[in-house]
């Protein structure tokens, strides 16, 4: 692949081929950066996990959680071209109301059924037997 | 509207001040179309957001059954998430060649794209038929009902992200890289990404944080 011929889209200027599409230009530079550094932030993880690098459970889930988020900013960033101005706007406002969204179904979930779980915990035989 | 100026009955063409009879600002973006399957992609994403919170519920609930650690084969995840990285950067590649208006390395790279993606869920399809042979299938266990159906939704919309661009393949060697098909392009390649970012959050909290003690 001819590579390295490819910075030249936003220097010289010429918009005239892609005015109907109104996406922004992608470039060779975004997607490798994009590539090594999810590369980078998808070994990290895997490598924590296969060499049992933590001793502590959360601490690995916590760090695996964190290594996610970023890797999902860096995807978003460079490979779906995410910015505050693509389509006027209206793609990062949409972002932003489905991830509030999310955190909310997704927190208020398990929220919700750790008090459940907690609550009716099912008691073990022993338990049962010495019921008043 | 304080961007239509109003018409001055005594307005003299030239003049400083001169009426406008046009709006002066662009009030809606040109194409519609991405902004569309941008929201399309958010929707799915409240569908996977929905799977996530039931595997977040159910993740642990074994039914005196195999667990995660016992299940996953973490080498043939990692060998997984490479295909689909992979597919990423390929089809990025497809799109500048698109940008380009070369048709044949875009057609190209669509390809090595697809092979990929078929790669990836060729592994998934042995990976589930290894847990269907071992007795673990998804009527097992709350972990393996959960399990299944989040990663086979994830896999189902890679499989037709495939079909998908099998068919732009054909439209785009019949017709060429006109603006329709571009527009179908970037709309497969926001589709295509973002079951990537899906697969993030797959690999991280299904398998990695599913083999933690």
């Amino acid at each position: 692949m001819s590579a390295h011929t490819d910075t030249h889209s936003h220097d010289s200027g010429h918009h005239d081929h892609d005015h109907d599409d109104g996406a922004s230009h992608s470039t060779l530079r975004g997607y490798v950066t994009g590539f090594i550094l999810s590369v980078i932030l998808t070994a990290i993880p895997f490598w924590l996990v296969m060499g049992k690098v933590f001793d502590s459970s959360s601490t690995t889930a916590a760090v695996l959680l964190g290594f996610a988020a970023v890797q999902i900013v860096v995807h978003m960033v460079y490979f779906l071209h995410m910015n505050t101005r693509s389509e006027g706007g209206w793609n990062m406002l949409a972002l932003v109301f489905t991830v509030v969204v999310v955190v909310i179904a997704l927190s208020g979930s398990l929220w919700v059924m750790y008090h459940l779980n907690h609550n009716m915990m099912p008691m073990s035989v022993h338990d049962m037997k010495n019921m008043p | 509207m304080s961007d239509i100026t109003a018409p001055s009955p005594l307005g003299a063409a030239g003049a400083p001040g001169t009426p406008h009879f046009y709006e002066t600002k662009e009030h809606h973006v040109e194409n519609g179309t991405l902004l569309g399957f941008w929201l399309y992609l958010m929707s799915d994403c409240l569908i996977f957001a929905c799977l996530f919170a039931v595997y977040a519920v159910q993740g642990r609930s074994y039914a005196a059954g195999p667990s995660g650690a016992d299940l996953f084969d973490l080498p043939l995840v990692a060998l997984n998430t490479s295909m689909l990285l992979l597919s990423s950067i390929t089809y990025g590649f497809a799109m500048l060649e698109m940008q380009r208006k070369r048709l044949r390395p875009t057609l190209a790279w669509l390809a090595v794209t697809g092979l990929l993606g078929a790669a990836f869920i060729g592994l998934e399809l042995y990976e589930f038929a290894h847990l269907l042979h071992e007795g673990a299938g998804p009527q097992r266990s709350a972990f393996l009902s959960s399990f299944f159906t989040l990663v086979g939704t994830h896999g189902l919309h890679v499989t037709f992200g495939i079909i998908w661009l099998v068919t732009l393949m054909v439209q785009v060697s019949r017709h060429g890289l006109i603006a329709e098909n571009r527009r179908r392009l970037m709309c497969l390649s926001m589709f295509w990404h973002f079951l990537d970012v899906v697969w993030i959050g797959v690999f991280t909290f299904v398998y990695l944080m599913g083999v933690l003690p």
